[in-house]
């Protein structure tokens, strides 16, 4: 796997992280001042419809199979229309789920986990689609 | 130089206010992220648990009344598993947002109204496109983003699209969208509407009218309006005239600013040592504090309130405020807490049993207007103004990062919310779980 690198980490006012476009040197007396081009806001990137956005915690490990785990943070927008293929949540046996939206050739909400078999929804059943999940923020340590 | 063409009046497109509203808010905001409670009764009860102030329509289907006592429904609470929720403020000001920021993103000017209803100015989309059409995606996008059910009344005036929005509310045929620009259909609809489902017309006007024998929205509007001025007042006569079409209320943009804020609250139970209600009063003088500041004024004058029970006759009755006037306008925290402190105990009595207490600013001016005199003493704490920065920033991504010693004393005096739900979108460690 290769890793671009874009900016660097560290701890700043909330969500306001500076892009340099030169890499500072060490003792200098910052010239990169002048470069700074703006700020990097993880907002801009992650959330396109705040009014329509949630964050939805993750829980069990039903999902592993597409990189969700077990207290990730979904983040969920409304404004998105369900497609095939989309991961969702839905509404289902009164409690919500993320699972993946399957419509042909039946309509079914699948895990990513062999343990656990799809859900197919009945025909006469509306299925209750609370959002599309866009991003999963994922801690590592 | 270019050369603009004024607009006369013929040009000038016909006035048409939407009104938004919001189904049951308080109710649906509950069963958002809860597909258990989809089809169950559901009631919101108002501060310290005390009545039903919002209700799903599974629960006023049951008959339970608005403003209803908690305590008095509880057999019926029981017996049809009725759920019930302390009111969750955090949650509804978050969902409101939500509905007002999506809302103001399709129409030309909104005023919001209040946390579950806006009004909007739609004058010219008639042109465009349907108003029934215009009036359900404002509905749709709604509904789709924020997961809230609204109603949507549309006509030439605030009132008559008030009137529009109760139609849509109380007819399912009319798919939750009424468009009251022909008069006909405005007066079809106020034949068969109340006068007391008037805009401004409350209870007590409604029942002089019926003695006059005006009892439908129609007879109101086609009323004499000399008769409805000389008997009541020009506000009603405006009313009236709003209801014949004629357009009196504009939107307000700007929200005047404020001459006073009150910050008060009830008790979850009564209480009784100075300790108790001091730590209330800090809580409060802090909170007003932060409003002040938001509002960007100083106040000079603080008061403090306190009482007992009025209702509850077998107890001793002491109820006493103080007002104090400060020199100086001020707006920090530290000032305002030692003083509401100092009135508090000033105006405490031993022996009685408190159920309210609450603090109210007022005398505003703005930083830097206010002429001190040639021998004032009273400089302004040094960098006061940058301290009160930092309190504001830290509490604003999360209330009550820092906070003065005396907020933290007695609890007792806490609102009682035990069927609190959680702050699903305000707090990291609420927000709704998925399996």
């Amino acid at each position: 796997m290769s890793v671009e690198i874009i900016c660097r980490a560290g701890v700043y006012p909330k969500l306001q992280i500076p892009y340099l476009l030169e890499a500072v040197q060490a003792g200098f007396p910052s010239p990169a001042q002048d470069y700074v081009e703006q700020q990097l806001d993880l907002n801009e990137l992650c959330i396109k419809h705040p009014a329509a956005t949630y964050f939805v915690r993750a829980t069990g490990d039903s999902m592993v199979g597409v990189g969700i785990h077990d207290n990730d943070i979904l983040v969920v927008d409304r404004s998105l229309a369900p497609k095939a293929g989309d991961i969702i949540i839905a509404g289902w046996n009164g409690e919500l789920t993320v699972k993946t939206l399957q419509l042909k050739p039946f309509p079914a909400l699948v895990s990513h986990n062999n343990n656990y078999p799809p859900i197919v929804i009945p025909d006469s059943v509306e299925l209750d689609v609370f959002g599309v999940v866009s991003y999963v923020i994922h801690g590592l340590r | 130089m270019g050369c603009v063409k004024p607009i006369t009046a013929a040009q000038k497109p016909a006035r048409c206010f939407a009104l938004i509203d919001c189904n049951n808010f308080y109710a649906s905001c509950e069963r958002l992220f809860r597909p258990d409670l989809k089809f169950k009764p559901l009631i919101v009860a108002s501060n310290n648990d005390g009545c039903a102030v919002a209700r799903s329509a599974e629960a006023k289907a049951l008959g339970i009344k608005m403003g209803a006592p908690i305590f008095k429904i509880q057999d019926l609470i029981r017996q049809h598993d009725v759920q019930v929720f302390s009111s969750n403020y955090a949650l509804y000001a978050d969902i409101s947002n939500r509905v007002m920021t999506t809302l103001e993103s399709m129409v030309p000017q909104l005023e919001v109204y209040s946390i579950d209803e806006a009004f909007a100015d739609l004058t010219g989309v008639a042109s465009a496109v349907s108003l029934t059409d215009f009036g359900h995606e404002l509905r749709d996008k709604v509904e789709r983003w924020v997961g809230i059910r609204t109603c949507v009344g549309m006509a030439p005036t605030k009132t008559l699209a008030k009137l529009a929005n109760y139609g849509a509310k109380k007819y399912p045929k009319t798919g939750g969208v009424v468009d009251l620009t022909s008069q006909a259909r405005q007066r079809k609809l106020m034949a068969i509407t109340p006068v007391d489902e008037v805009w401004g017309v409350g209870r007590k006007l409604s029942k002089r009218l019926n003695t006059m024998g005006i009892e439908t929205a129609l007879q109101l509007a086609d009323a004499d309006l000399k008769t409805i001025r000389k008997a009541f007042s020009v506000v009603l006569e405006r009313t009236a005239r709003e209801l014949r079409g004629e357009s009196c209320l504009s939107m307000q943009d700007v929200t005047p600013t404020k001459q006073q804020i009150v910050v008060s609250r009830s008790f979850g139970s009564p209480v009784e040592g100075l300790d108790s209600i001091q730590s209330a009063v800090a809580t409060f003088i802090v909170r007003a504090a932060e409003k002040l500041r938001y509002e960007g004024q100083s106040a000079k004058q603080a008061t403090v309130f306190m009482r007992t029970n009025p209702f509850n006759t077998s107890d001793a009755q002491y109820s006493n405020s103080v007002t104090y006037e400060l020199p100086v306008p001020t707006q920090d925290t530290r000032e305002l807490l030692t003083l509401a402190q100092a009135l508090c105990a000033r105006i405490y009595r031993p022996g009685f049993r408190y159920t309210k207490a609450g603090v109210m600013l007022s005398d505003f001016y703005q930083p830097g207007v206010f002429q001190t005199s040639l021998f004032d003493v009273h400089e302004p704490k040094p960098k006061s103004k940058a301290l009160m920065a930092v309190l504001d920033n830290l509490n604003k991504t999360k209330t009550g990062t820092l906070y003065f010693a005396s907020q933290h004393g007695k609890t007792d005096w806490h609102m009682k919310r035990e069927r609190l739900s959680p702050a699903y979108t305000t707090r990291w460690s609420d927000i709704p779980k998925a399996r």
